[in-house]
């Protein structure tokens, strides 16, 4: 079976710093991909790679067998690509629903001059859009906030908007960085049961960037590990947890800590 | 009071009861003596006015650019026009629709390479582009002395109060079934966080295109009914001051919102109007207002709230924002 994603010797320089080196990751279809490391690793970079916020200097992105780097982020977005943001990045100042809305319209195909006159296809379309963005707002509790503003939502209510978004895309591939950030112990351990049922229910496969330990053995079929912009191990939960560089990594060589 | 103000405002029929009324008023103003020509000029100017400051709204409300080319578009509607009006069509009925079209084509076509710009720069760089571009225009017009050089034109007058009222009801009908479809809301997306915009599968080219084209169309054809206005058009009438007037105008009623784009070229016209017999100082009282008003309500008197009138039944769900 080929990778979903296939990240091949890639390099990313911003001026002398090197914030990816010659970095391989490989994501199986179906999985739920870890990627960890110290801060300033270059996992966000690696992210926004992916996604097209950045151009690689060198190497390659496939994504089902197609190259994607230097493709424009919208359109890797199209692609089956979905993110979420270690910042939140919703619409604040726009409804829960409609920042999913905005993702769902990928899927509406009526034109310019239809939109204009408001005839074909258009009020269909958006009677559907509003509905099945409703209903994909049910499960993550949001359903009767659709018409608050995003920003006056609570801290993980945003943070499960932001994965609702994602999936509005319909992606086959579901980036999150860093989605328990902010989240104690018990919020923690409900997300990794939500995500569960969010890549079972979907069908997406899921690559997440995270620091809760517990989360990422939990949860991730395979891990890849970061420090420096490279690659430092690559495997199962449990084969990361008795790598040594890894640990070195995470608690510095030598005895330090 | 509010709550009558309240259940006028959610009222559906009021709107198109106060456009017929409306449209029946300007067309028994063609007929019958109820309004002085005077009175007509001045309604014909807050026509032109709507629809600028409409038009222009998409670009530097909704969209959240900021573009000074306004008036640019509108030379281009004006003396596309103008050349129809004067050169190229025999006196008819559709001698004004023609020609207002046509102006509204020819900005709208210039408008495309202006949105391809846009890819590259926002904001103040935007702004120094657009600025730029109106400049060209200006000067361009004044150099070509098929189209009078800096002597302008002469074009019939042929704007009349129900076809400046038509064009405002089609302005307004299309940027508002514009803003409320996938097009509007990925405009919308792009002025909020183009980065996010780009992460939901916003087509963030076609949309800046789409906006910038549909608001150059109408810089033109306000500018066409303008140039048939005032029997005259020379490049002078279109320099930076007019484009300033339509910047006002739009922050006096308040960025993304359409209502508040009529009430902002209302109060504008009316104000210059009453404001007439101080000459010369009305141009210091003016911009007196706007500071005060970007002081004291910087987002204007409707700025991110729309009339329930103008929001499709289909999304009244939505909250009035506060």
């Amino acid at each position: 079976m080929s990778a979903l994603l296939e990240i091949d010797h890639l390099t990313k320089r911003f001026g002398g710093l090197c914030a990816i080196s010659n970095c391989d990751v490989k994501v199986e279809a179906g999985h739920t991909h870890g990627i960890i490391g110290p801060n300033g690793a270059g996992k966000t970079t690696l992210f926004n790679l992916i996604t097209g916020i950045y151009k690689p200097t060198e190497g390659h992105i496939r994504f089902r067998g197609e190259s994607i780097s230097g493709l424009r982020p919208g359109r890797i977005a199209l692609k089956g690509v979905g993110r979420t943001f270690q910042n939140i990045r919703l619409l604040k100042s726009q409804t829960v629903l409609e920042n999913v809305r905005i993702a769902f319209d990928s899927q509406l195909h009526y034109s310019p001059l239809e939109a204009m006159l408001r005839v074909n296809r258009f009020g269909r379309d958006e009677t559907k859009s509003v509905a099945a963005c409703l209903e994909l707002l049910d499960p993550f509790g949001l359903a009767d906030h659709a018409h608050d503003l995003a920003g006056d939502l609570p801290y993980g209510s945003q943070r499960k908007l932001e994965i609702a978004r994602a999936l509005a895309l319909k992606p086959d591939l579901l980036l999150l960085d860093e989605p328990a950030a902010g989240m104690n112990t018990g919020e923690t351990s409900d997300l990794t049961t939500f995500l569960r049922w969010v890549k079972e229910h979907y069908r997406v496969t899921l690559v997440l960037i995270e620091h809760h330990m517990h989360l990422v053995m939990n949860l991730c079929d395979r891990i890849t590990v970061l420090d420096f912009g490279k690659t430092i191990a690559d495997g199962t939960p449990d084969e990361i947890r008795a790598n040594p560089r890894v640990i070195e990594a995470y608690l510095g060589g030598e005895g330090d800590e | 009071m509010s709550r009558f103000l309240d259940s006028v405002a959610r009222c559906r029929w009021a709107l198109p009861a106060l456009v017929s009324a409306g449209f029946a008023f300007v067309v028994a103003c063609e007929f019958f003596p109820i309004l002085n020509d005077y009175s007509k000029v001045v309604l014909i100017t807050v026509g032109i006015n709507i629809i600028l400051c409409a038009s222009l709204n998409l670009v530097n409300g909704y969209m959240g650019e900021f573009s000074v080319g306004h008036a640019g578009f509108m030379a281009l509607g004006a003396y596309a026009s103008a050349l129809m009006t004067i050169k190229w069509l025999p006196a008819s009925f559709f001698e004004l629709p023609m020609g207002v079209l046509f102006g509204g084509v020819v900005a709208a076509l210039i408008g495309f390479p202006l949105a391809l710009l846009s890819f590259k720069t926002r904001g103040d760089y935007l702004a120094i582009i657009t600025l730029a571009f109106l400049m060209i225009v200006k000067s361009a017009i004044e150099n070509i002395s098929y189209l009078g050089g800096p002597r302008g034109m002469t074009p019939p007058v042929l704007t009349t109060l129900p076809w400046t009222f038509f064009w405002v009801v089609v302005t307004l009908w299309v940027i508002r079934n514009l803003v409320y479809s996938k097009f509007g809301r990925a405009i919308t997306a792009i002025r909020e966080d183009e980065i996010a915009a780009n992460a939901m599968g916003v087509r963030v080219r076609e949309a800046k295109i789409l906006a910038f084209v549909t608001s150059s169309f109408f810089g033109g054809v306000a500018g066409a009914l303008y140039a048939q206005v005032n029997f005259f058009i020379d490049p002078k009438s279109f320099d930076i001051v007019k484009s300033t007037e339509i910047l006002v105008m739009v922050y006096l009623g308040g960025i993304a919102s359409l209502g508040g784009s009529i009430i902002g070229a209302v109060i504008f016209t009316i104000l210059l109007q009453v404001l007439q017999p101080l000459g010369t100082w009305r141009m210091v009282i003016l911009p007196l207002i706007l500071v005060l008003l970007m002081l004291f309500r910087p987002r204007g008197i409707m700025g991110m709230r729309e009339l329930p009138w103008f929001v499709p039944a289909r999304e009244l769900f939505k909250r009035l924002r506060p």
